[in-house]
């Protein structure tokens, strides 16, 4: 029963089973969607935006909504893509993106998505947010500068380490992630090198001492083939099969 | 002070909720009510004694504006600081306070004594200006009575303690109509229903459905077919939930409704449990309201004892039912309903993904029925007199009649309940408006509209309300009313979603470049992107509706924009004078020669 059923991205057929949602059947069929929060391994979470569709003339973040038979999705038009343009350029505008020194250019989604979609300007005034760096762990760096709050951290944390070690506070603007410990400082949390959470970060947050620039920027992951290329690969990942190549190359 | 007696604060609390995760607001604000703040340690412990990670619990503290997490303070002073308190002087009267106490806005004093800040809408608009000490309402706040406050707080003496007259509230009713002036005895619609049963027994549903009574918190969802789908859902238990988050910047008819009519409003919820199977209800009342929680505790405890809540209600030995009061802590998106559930289990209120949605999989992931207080005074109405006879008054697509909170320019703000379908001219004339330039309705998220369309009706054909109706006479800025709305909403976003985390806060700073005379026509074009982008791909109905203030006005009002821009095409937002600001502070300087282009 299953197998007939399909809804339609740009046109063309894409089919699905009862419970994926359209960013999960799209990619399982070899179509790409651009996404930031969405990870193949982790229930979708549906904040960043970035994977707003088209359909049935209504807009929605195709990670989050469940496929439908005879649905029309529109996905790879200029509207949706300025669109996801402009939520980029929001998040590179309300953090402190400093990508030419930052250690993980090249590997970074949020950079790769700014490339792939065409971000040429910032398109906003920079809100220069005050976020202190934590260095007090011996083998690990949190940059707070760079969050993009996707709660992939958190959520990997959470499911996959069984440790909490990070959350979310604060409201609006003014959110943020924060340590579980009293002390907010990450020393004094259970978190390991090898933990989910670390590999998981999409961006520059969580990176691991001692090891920066191992691989010149121009040889990274994203330097190579556009993301839209590489997601494809990741996509369609039942747990058996692993952590996703991006985490895998998680320096 | 906590850290000597701690546990023996947190006891009792955790005692009285049984340690139960889901009551985690309720423990923290009643720590930050006992103690003044909610401490490091505070966190700590409850993260503890309910074996939730501290970061969990730090992380719902730091989401509401009530729960105060930064350092200790005995008198926390909040002006409501809706628009319509802005016309009756409320920033006035926060530097006069300010200067009486000698303390700066937002910092806590140095002696830890008193703070005094800002917050949203307290629903006293036809009263204002309104203001919470220590999360107690205040209202018609005057220099007098700031001055008695003054006097009270140097001598430090407690909240509780205060003159009874300073915190006494008005219900202002104007117009009654079949719902306020209904005079239903508490149990009568329950009788009705359960004792003399006119009918088979999914009459209620039945009656409910043929009134085609629509949700009144907005949304207008057709309350029958909601409690339906709620009955027929799978599902090992039932909730009941009452909407009283009434955060829409000029709404106060919930308060209303509380005071005045909470039997019918229980009544309501009774008769939802018994149509959909429920034993168990709650009603979440906004922080903002928290002088309610103690009479309405007593409303909930004489039912209990005249057998209308609790085991066996009307005698039914198959009918158990009961409510919970939860207060909220200052947090508009709590009003959203799925917001409203992760708050009431004791999370940050964000908004879930759906589908699905609460009918099916609401409280604990349990199907929950969620109404508004004024959908359920309705329908305990329509029980006793049948849908037929509700159905008749108001207009075919909306029927029965509607509350409206009438506040800003008029003679006799207050409440007015009107059958749907009542033109806004009648409405400015009953309230006593003249030379009304604008009307917002529905508050922010609503709709505002010029002198042109005053012959607009309230319905969900033609102006849906959830009750805010706010009048602006010709001496107002409307671009003002525009920007304090856009300041609402980057103040209130949950934060979760990129469009309304970093757009609120992006149109904010357009509307400030405007207001202070740097903004160029370019800047309008920014107000439409950030716009679309906003209604495009906002998580909830917050971040959708956050647009509307601007576009309603530069479509409405466009002159009291461009009156402020400079010719320019453009101008960078960066303002290299005001980034001096600091400087002068620091220098205590505000000499020409301090400021940018005054040099010569």
């Amino acid at each position: 029963m299953s197998d007939s059923q399909h809804f339609l991205l740009d046109g063309e057929e894409v089919p699905f089973t009862p419970g994926q949602t359209v960013m999960q059947a799209a990619l399982s069929a070899g179509r790409y969607i651009p996404h930031l929060c969405y990870h193949p391994e982790f229930k979708p979470h549906g904040s960043c935006k970035v994977c707003t569709v088209k359909a049935g003339g209504r807009t929605a973040a195709s990670c989050t909504l469940p496929a439908q038979s005879g649905l029309e999705v529109e996905s790879a038009t200029e509207e949706m893509n300025a669109l996801r343009r402009t939520l980029v350029q929001m998040l590179f505008a309300e953090g402190n993106h400093f990508c030419p020194s930052c250690e993980k250019s090249g590997n970074c989604v949020l950079q790769a998505l700014g490339y792939d979609l065409g971000v040429t300007n910032a398109g906003f005034r920079h809100l220069f947010p005050d976020r202190p760096v934590d260095a007090s762990h011996p083998d690990l760096l949190l940059d707070f500068n760079r969050c993009i709050l996707c709660e992939l951290c958190v959520r990997a944390s959470c499911e996959v380490d069984g440790k909490c070690v990070f959350s979310l506070s604060g409201r609006g603007i003014d959110k943020h992630l924060i340590v579980n410990n009293a002390s907010g400082r990450l020393e004094d949390t259970d978190i390991a090198l090898d933990d989910k959470a670390v590999a998981v970060c999409p961006v520059g947050v969580i990176l691991k001492k001692r090891v920066g620039f191992a691989l010149p920027i121009g040889q990274r992951r994203y330097d190579a083939r556009p993301i839209s290329a590489q997601a494809l690969e990741d996509a369609p990942r039942p747990s058996t099969q692993g952590p996703c190549n991006a985490c895998e190359d998680a320096p | 002070m906590f850290e000597q007696n701690g546990m023996a604060l947190l006891e009792p609390i955790l005692r009285r909720h049984a340690g139960d995760p889901t009551r985690l607001l309720q423990m923290l604000r009643e720590v930050q009510e006992r103690e003044g703040w909610v401490a490091p340690e505070a966190i700590t412990q409850l993260a503890d004694s309910l074996s939730l990670p501290r970061a969990r619990v730090e992380g719902a503290a730091g989401f509401y504006s009530f729960l105060h997490t930064d350092r200790p303070c005995r008198y926390r002073i909040l002006f409501s600081d809706n628009i319509t308190d802005q016309m009756q002087g409320s920033g006035g009267l926060l530097d006069y306070l300010c200067g009486r106490l000698l303390v700066e806005k937002d910092h806590v004093s140095e002696d830890g004594l008193v703070q005094v800040k800002t917050t949203s809408c307290t629903g006293l608009c036809d009263q204002g200006p309104g203001l919470l000490v220590n999360g107690r309402a205040i209202a018609a706040i005057t220099r007098e009575r700031l001055d008695c406050i003054v006097d009270l707080i140097l001598e430090q003496r407690p909240v509780a303690q205060w003159p009874a007259e300073l915190f006494v509230i008005q219900d202002y009713i104007r117009r009654e109509d079949i719902l306020l002036g209904c005079g239903l005895k508490p149990g009568e619609a329950l009788r009705a229903v359960i004792v003399n049963p006119q009918g088979p027994p999914l009459g209620v549903l039945e009656e409910i459905k043929a009134s085609g009574l629509r949700g009144r918190g907005g949304a207008g969802f057709p309350t029958g077919l909601k409690w339906e789908a709620c009955r027929n859902a799978k599902g090992e238990r039932h909730y009941i939930v009452c909407n009283a988050d009434e955060g829409e910047p000029g709404t106060f008819k919930d308060r209303v409704l509380l005071s005045r009519h909470a039997d019918q409003v229980f009544e309501g919820m009774t008769l939802c449990a018994y149509t959909i199977g429920a034993a168990e209800g709650f009603l979440y009342l906004r922080g903002e309201y928290r002088f309610l929680l103690e009479p309405l505790e007593a409303v909930l405890a004489r039912r209990r004892t005249q057998g209308l809540l609790g085991r066996n209600i009307c005698g039914r030995e198959d009918f158990d039912f009961d409510i919970q009061i939860h207060l909220g802590a200052g947090a508009y998106v709590c009003g959203e309903e799925s917001a409203l559930i992760e708050s009431l289990e004791g999370k940050r209120g964000i908004p879930r993904n759906r589908p699905p949605y609460p009918v099916t999989h609401g409280y604990l992931q349990r199907p929950t029925t969620v109404n508004n207080v004024e959908t359920f005074c309705a329908a305990a109405l329509i029980a006793l007199k049948g849908g037929d006879w509700y159905r008749a008054i108001g207009t075919p697509r909306s029927a029965g009649t509607k509350l409206l909170s009438i506040s800003g320019d008029c003679a006799r703000p207050g409440i007015y309940e009107y059958p749907f379908g009542i033109t806004v001219r009648q409405i400015l004339a009953d309230c006593g408006a003249e030379n009304t330039q604008a009307v917002q309705v529905s508050g922010p998220s609503g709709h505002c509209i010029d002198a042109s369309e005053f012959d607009r009706r309230i319905a969900f054909e033609d102006l849906p309300s959830a009750g805010s109706f706010m009048i602006f006479d010709e001496g107002r800025d409307m671009f003002e009313v525009a920007r304090s709305f856009v300041g609402f909403f980057a103040h209130e976003s949950c934060g979760f979603c990129t469009p309304c985390r970093v757009g609120t806060s992006m149109l904010k700073g357009v509307m400030e470049k405007i207001a202070t005379g740097h903004g160029t026509p370019y800047d309008l074009g920014e107000i439409d992107k950030l716009n679309r982008v906003l209604h495009q791909s906002a998580h909830c109905g917050l971040g959708q509706g956050a647009c509307n203030p601007t576009l309603d006005t530069l479509k409405r009002f466009r002159p009291t924009y461009e009156k402020r821009l400079k010719s320019l095409e453009f101008e960078p937002a960066f303002d290299l004078d005001g980034a001096l600001a600091q400087a002068r502070r620091m220098t205590g300087r505000d000499d020409a020669g301090a400021h940018l282009g005054n040099e010569a």
